[in-house]
């Protein structure tokens, strides 16, 4: 184990910040959100309202605690999707192949090349327009993209696993398929999942911010950050603090959380330090 | 090398070097669909061709009046029943083809056929007998009088087509009016030359450009940087104020035809309680809603009818917010402790903020709506055809459209006779006194029902070029007009 | 390699044919009717069956759904059900501004991000290293329709610069266009240079490592020197790959983008398309994306293939 890198510290500070920001807003914020005031509609930063109020006299640092809350509870949710059903399919994928056959694998990595060559921004407004806009659809639209990612990075890393001695051993001492993946590989490949998973939760931020910026997210009175965005558009004019606290909270939560997953990549993985940057694409 | 650099120069500069006076580019939000206002809803499709393209036998100028248009005079029989148009002469199609009664025959046979697609068909229903005197004399026939029938005739779902062109109207638009259709880029502009044929006269314009401006962020930066000469509809009122203080627009607030109302569904419980609607109709407060949704640029309404109609009476006194007779209300419809509902919202802006606004007002006396914002196809299908909602809110842009609260199958689910009754008779009326009384009565009838609940009559924020003259100040129906338009000498 | 070339074939059939069910069976059961949607608000069940059998929407769904491949086979896409024209003359319409848009960020990216790697990856470690990529970490974080929208508010209403206010089209001149372009290009890019900035410079790393490039400084070459003459062309292999798979993301990608500047692109036509339920525009749309992934896929493995032999022999165990 080498030194904590100081991009996790950096990273790691930023992320607690949210979060906490996010678990007190449950309880306590600076302003109601649901309550509209029109009379102090467009008051500029200031020490009542430190990043000011919308065009419906809210408060938007209460609005940001509470949309961060929101976007972070979205991403949580379709990143566990991506992982508590890519995870077992990669695996299952890697033992059929291990076990000879390999044409579940086959199926199963085609599969995802197809998931992967649908627009993903497009499939997520079809799948909204099937299902209607809610904060459940965004987590399902952006979950299943999430699925082919950690399928294709456990298969992978569980197929250079499988000729470990190990592994032979277990193998040969009659353990089954399941047992082997559940006790002896998947222990193996969580750090590799830990620094994944941040990465695809930061991915999912932007994402849940794109989905809610169209539209598609959690819906009103319930803040989103990329809700807050879409408003504020013909107001930047007159009140151009409605874009730039949102968007900064935004990014300030993704840098967060890619400098912790660098970080953790560099404490846990020292090896695989330029791993999957494309499905930073994808 | 230098010529080189000319042409390359001119080329940068070309589309300032055109817009010399008599070229003019107007913005829309909405483009429409197919350009043929017979086929389909045709709000969108009015925006470009009514008047421009397309003229009927009479037309309905910017204060919602009947003028004379293909048809110069008609007579109307004294039973109310038939009319006489005296048609103008020598009226030839942008294609070269003349213009007679044939064509006006053939037009409302087309529009009234079994298979027609023409959205108001109920405009040609009356209709029982079209008689050809003569190339320029025509006679149609009702099956009763009928006090709506011109005006109908007025609007775009009725203008006159040519038989030869008909079948490609919705790409190739053949009309008689003052512009040709040149061209269309979709999702980009359409383009109009003038006509030099046109029979009503020369127009002031050479060409027009109609570009299409989804966005209205975009709207704000093209009207600033001069791409654009008038918004006649301009989509954000909160950015309004910022023309008026610049030196080179008009900023001109007037009327559509569009009253905003929360729809309720009568049919479903608890809305089917007369005491509980008008419990609502207490717990609204008008004026927070014009001001926080409309930024306090629309008329407050009382009843579904347009306030710059002569036949308006003002009922928005009716219900005034007072939330301690909402309570009370409530409590006597046996929900004291309110209750849960949901609130669907189309996509435009108005309705949007409207029902966070409504949402917050009727959460006051215990109604807790869960807000579902949806796409217009999906509102179409669940709201309007399976009537599978609570609440939502909308604009009726149809001009007169008070007789939809007669048809118990509308989405309202308002199933009233007496209403149904005062509509008939209004159909079968024939004295101008009586139909003034009647719908006035009708305004009454559902405000008292507080069958919806009535917030304002949509604004039309106009935004154009100081020395742009002649644009339509009101949208009695959606149109933009462009006969009379022109520039002024600059100042 | 013929065997390998033949099994990837197959592969690829299937998963096409396969993409054109799932797409098919997406789009039908996606509720709400063309049909009605044309009619608006108006009371009319009558008008609005005529409209569909005009469409063609009565008939049952196998029949429409070989309709439609075998027409997509012959280049026909059928007609729109709101504007009634031809949909591949639509797309044509839509690729005119999709295309260059997507190619100018892509220029814009690859102009940026080059340089960026070259230079934090030849002074790894530095400030300037640090600096450049805490800027890239900024870069992938940024929301791209966020970036548009403070570009809008400096360039287009601060300095006045950019119109922002949607597209003349190409007859209004080359430059006219470009310029129209140019704050969405800027918004698509800033993302995507950020990542291909990354990735280029572990890649210039990677390579750095490889025995080549050690002879190569051992024979006197500077570490510049070499890395242009001999690790500059490997280590933009994977660069190429990302590009390639950007190209068909951006393409789609600019949904948001276009719709803020106005821009009648692909994307916003098919955003448009889904809301007006013109469905068979929405079905094309995505099925030429799915298939222009899958085909770059394809390529790609092939070129990797003939490069590395290792692979083929791999894939056929």
């Amino acid at each position: 184990m080498t030194k904590f890198p100081i991009s996790l510290w950096v990273g790691l500070l930023m992320t607690i910040l949210f979060v906490m920001a996010a678990a007190v807003s449950f309880f306590w914020t600076p302003y109601d959100v649901r309550e509209l005031d029109i009379a102090s509609r467009f008051i500029a930063p200031s020490f009542s309202h430190l990043f000011g109020t919308d065009h419906f006299g809210r408060d938007i640092f209460s609005m940001i605690m509470v949309g961060a809350r929101n976007a972070i509870g979205v991403s949580l949710l379709a990143v566990g999707i991506g992982i508590m059903i890519g995870v077992p399919l990669g695996l299952w994928a890697a033992a059929t192949r291990t076990y000879g056959g390999g044409f579940i694998d086959e199926i199963l990595m085609r599969t995802n090349d197809l998931i992967f060559a649908f627009p993903s921004l497009l499939m997520a407004i079809l799948i909204t327009a099937v299902f209607g806009p809610s904060a459940i659809n965004a987590i399902i639209a952006i979950g299943i993209f999430n699925i082919p990612v950690f399928a294709r990075i456990s298969r992978g890393a569980a197929l250079s696993l499988s000729s470990k001695e190990y592994i032979m051993a277990a193998r040969v001492s009659g353990k089954g398929m399941v047992r082997i993946s559940y006790e002896h590989i998947l222990p193996n490949i969580l750090n590799l999942l830990i620094v994944q998973a941040t990465i695809q939760f930061s991915i999912a931020i932007i994402a849940e911010a794109s989905l809610s910026y169209v539209g598609l997210g959690s819906q009103p009175p319930d803040p989103s950050l990329g809700r807050m965005l879409n408003e504020a558009q013909t107001m930047i004019f007159f009140a151009p603090w409605l874009v730039y606290f949102p968007g900064g909270a935004i990014i300030s939560m993704v840098v967060g959380l890619n400098l912790m997953g660098d970080g953790l990549r560099d404490l846990l993985d020292p090896k695989t330090n330029k791993a999957k940057e494309e499905d930073v694409v994808a | 090398m230098i010529r080189l650099i000319i042409i390359i120069l001119s080329v940068i500069f070309y589309p300032n070097l055109l817009s010399a006076q008599n070229k003019i580019t107007i913005g829309l939000q909405m483009e429409p669909p197919n350009l043929d206002p017979t086929a389909g809803a045709a709000s969108d499709i009015d925006e470009v061709v009514y008047g421009n393209i397309f003229e009927g036998l009479v037309r309905i100028d910017q204060y919602g009046k009947i003028q004379s248009g293909l048809a110069l005079s008609w007579d109307i029989s004294k039973d109310g029943r038939s009319y006489v148009f005296h048609l103008a002469e020598g009226v030839k199609f942008h294609d070269g083809t003349d213009f007679d009664a044939y064509d006006v025959k053939f037009s409302f046979n087309r529009a009234r056929a079994k298979n027609s697609t023409n959205a108001k068909k109920y405009i040609f229903k009356p209709i029982v007998m079209i008689d050809v005197f003569d190339s320029f004399t025509i006679m149609i026939t009702l099956d009763h009088a009928r006090s709506d029938f011109l005006f109908n005739i007025g609007l775009g779902d009725a203008v006159i087509v040519g038989e030869e062109s008909a079948a490609n109207n919705v790409y190739n638009p053949v009309g008689t009016g003052p512009f040709k259709f040149k061209r269309w880029i979709r999702g980009e502009r359409i383009e109009l030359i003038a006509n030099d044929q046109y029979w009503g006269g020369a127009v002031w314009l050479e060409r027009v450009t109609f570009k299409f401006i989804t966005d209205p962020l975009s709207a704000y930066t093209a009207m600033m940087a001069g791409d654009i000469d008038a918004f006649p509809n301009y989509p954000a009122p909160e950015n309004l104020f910022l023309f008026e203080i610049d030196p080179t627009f008009d900023v001109i607030v007037g009327l559509t035809a569009g009253e905003t109302i929360l729809s309720t569904n009568n049919k479903s419980a608890p809305f089917d309680n007369i005491l509980v609607r008008r419990a609502m109709a207490y717990a609204i407060n008008r004026q927070e809603i014009i001001d926080g949704a409309m930024f306090g640029n629309a008329v407050p309404i009382g009843s579904h009818f347009a306030p710059d109609h002569p036949y308006y009476v003002d009922l928005t006194a009716l219900y005034t917010q007072n939330l301690t007779k909402a309570r009370a209300l409530l409590k006597e419809a046996g929900y004291e402790q309110g209750f849960t509902a949901s609130l669907k919202l189309p996509p435009p802006i108005y309705a949007r903020r409207t029902g966070e606004l409504i949402a917050y007002q009727l959460a006051k006396i215990g109604i807790d709506l869960k807000i579902e914002n949806m796409e217009w196809a999906q509102w179409i299908d669940q709201v309007l055809r399976h009537k599978n909602y609570d609440l939502t809110i909308v604009s009726h842009v149809e001009p007169m459209d008070i007789v939809i609260y007669a048809n118990p199958n509308y989405y309202f689910g308002y199933d009233n006779k007496d209403f149904q009754k005062i509509i008939d008779d209004i159909d079968h009326s024939n004295d101008k006194a009586q139909t003034e009384k009647l719908y006035q009565e009708a305004q009454r009838k559902i405000a008292d029902d507080a069958v919806n609940g009535y917030l304002f009559q949509l604004g039309k924020y106009g935004v154009w070029k100081k020395n742009l003259m002649g644009m339509w100040r009101n949208y009695p129906i959606r149109a933009n007009v462009l006969r009379d338009v022109y520039f002024a000498e600059a100042q | 390699m013929g065997a390998y070339l033949f099994k990837r074939t197959l592969s690829l059939i299937i998963t096409l044919i396969v993409a054109s069910i799932v797409i098919f069976i997406m789009i039908e059961v996606v509720p709400g009717d063309p049909a009605a949607f044309m009619m608006g608000l108006s009371d009319n069940t009558e008008a609005a069956n005529a409209v569909r059998t005009e469409l063609g929407l009565d008939a049952s769904a196998w029949q429409r759904y070989f309709t439609w491949i075998f027409g997509m086979t012959s280049g026909d896409f059928g007609i729109s059900y709101t504007y009634r024209i031809p949909v591949s003359e639509l797309i044509g319409q839509r690729l005119l501004v999709s295309v260059p848009l997507t190619l100018y960020s892509l220029i814009l990216s690859t102009m940026i991000a080059i340089p960026v790697g070259i230079i934090a990856a030849s002074r790894r470690g530095s400030f300037v290293d640090t600096v450049l990529m805490g800027l890239a970490q900024v870069g992938v974080a940024v929301p791209n329709f966020w970036f548009a929208i403070i570009l809008v508010l400096f360039f287009s209403t601060s300095l006045g610069w950019f119109s922002a206010g949607g597209f003349l089209g190409w007859d209004a001149g080359f430059f006219q266009g470009l310029k129209a372009l140019t704050l969405p290009a800027i918004s698509l890019a800033l993302p995507q240079a950020a990542i291909l900035s990354r990735i280029m410079r572990s890649s210039i790393l990677d390579v750095m490592d490889e025995d080549y490039i050690r002879t190569a400084r051992a024979k006197g070459l500077s570490k510049n020197q070499a890395l242009i003459d001999h690790g500059l062309r490997n280590a933009m292999i994977p660069v190429l790959t990302i590009l390639g798979l950007q190209f068909s993301f951006l393409l789609a990608g600019g949904i948001i983008i276009e719709s803020i500047f106005s821009l009648p692109g692909l994307g916003r036509l098919v955003f448009q398309s889904i809301a007006q339920r013109d469905l068979i525009v929405v079905k094309s749309i995505v099925t030429l994306l799915v298939f222009a992934v899958v085909m770059i896929t394809f390529f790609v493995d092939m070129c990797y293939a003939l490069v590395d032999p290792r692979l083929r022999e791999g894939a056929q165990k």
